[in-house]
């Protein structure tokens, strides 16, 4: 009769935190929040000088600023990346959160389906809004239109 | 390099600090980020309508938190390259600690830039 013999794991296999190998939804989960944010950091950075920095700053900012810039579709474009990339970026950082902190299954599961209502809501939204934009509405108060507004 | 008396506890110094504040910051940028979308949205109301609301973002208030919410950016930001310095970059980890010291430096040469300038904008200089 053999006696049983305890098995362990081979002391060279390398240490891993999941069983999870090759590409899994966490990996690319990580793998976006670095690739966002390095481009975040410009287009974030750009936002902050051109709007805060240039001109008279915060003071200079109304619609006829808006609407100059969004006239523009480098402008669309930038800020059509900056919402999606960043409230993305910004969710699923806020999961990550949720995730650490939150102890119950429901509390969970609730706050996860608030996160993720206000991120679908706000995305599109913000869609919606830079490409239905008129920034010459007819029979607004033509003073507070951008000067292209005129004729 | 861990030693007997240190330890290799992940707990207090630069690494616990800069992601307690690279979490609290990334928190509050993305709550603003909502609210910010929304008023940005007044422009389909009408031009009153948006420039009712954003005159708000022009008092000292505001002018205030928008310091702090730039100074929170702009960590969440040079913290945020210097996670991907040490994750990517093979002297990342030998480098953490004068990867954050260099973190704080260019925030606040960063700041230092922005501040003067924002607050004559603010208070008309
Ligand atoms: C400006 C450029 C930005 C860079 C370079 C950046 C970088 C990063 C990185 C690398 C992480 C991952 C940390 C980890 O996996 O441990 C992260 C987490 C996070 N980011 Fe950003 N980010 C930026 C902008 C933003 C913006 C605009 C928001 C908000 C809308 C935001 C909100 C968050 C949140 C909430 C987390 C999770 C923090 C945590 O798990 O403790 N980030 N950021």
């Amino acid at each position: 009769m053999s006696t049983s013999t305890t098995s362990i794991p081979d002391p060279t296999t390398r240490y891993r935190r999941t069983g999870q190998r090759g590409l899994n939804a966490e990996m690319l989960s990580w793998m976006f929040m670095r690739g966002s944010g390095a481009l975040l950091v410009i287009l974030v950075f750009g936002h902050l000088f051109v709007n805060l920095w240039l001109g008279d700053g915060v003071k200079g900012i109304d619609f006829a600023f808006v609407g100059g810039k969004w006239a523009s579709p480098f402008w669309q474009v930038w800020d059509l990346l900056m919402l999606w990339l960043g409230l993305i970026h910004g969710g699923n950082g806020v999961r990550t959160i949720i995730n650490d902190y939150a102890r119950g299954d429901r509390t969970r599961m609730v706050l996860k389906a608030l996160l993720y209502f206000a991120v679908v809501v706000t995305i599109v939204l913000g869609t919606l809004v830079i490409f239905t934009f008129d920034p010459c509405p007819v029979g607004a108060e033509p003073s507070l239109l951008p000067s292209f507004c005129e004729g | 390099m861990a030693s007997a008396q240190s330890g290799t506890l992940y707990r207090g110094r630069e690494g616990m600090w800069s992601w307690v504040a690279h979490r609290i910051s990334g928190m509050a940028i993305f709550l603003f980020l909502l609210v910010h979308v929304l008023d940005t949205a007044l422009v389909r109301v009408s031009p009153e309508a948006y420039n009712e609301v954003i005159g708000h973002y022009k008092t000292v208030v505001f002018g205030l938190g928008e310091v702090a919410l730039v100074g929170a950016v702009i960590f969440h930001a040079l913290n945020g390259l210097r996670i991907i310095l040490v994750d990517f970059w093979s002297k990342g980890t030998t480098h953490q600690r004068k990867l954050f010291w260099g973190v704080v430096i260019v925030w606040a040469v960063l700041m230092a830039g922005f501040l003067p300038r924002h607050l004559m904008h603010m208070f008309g200089a």
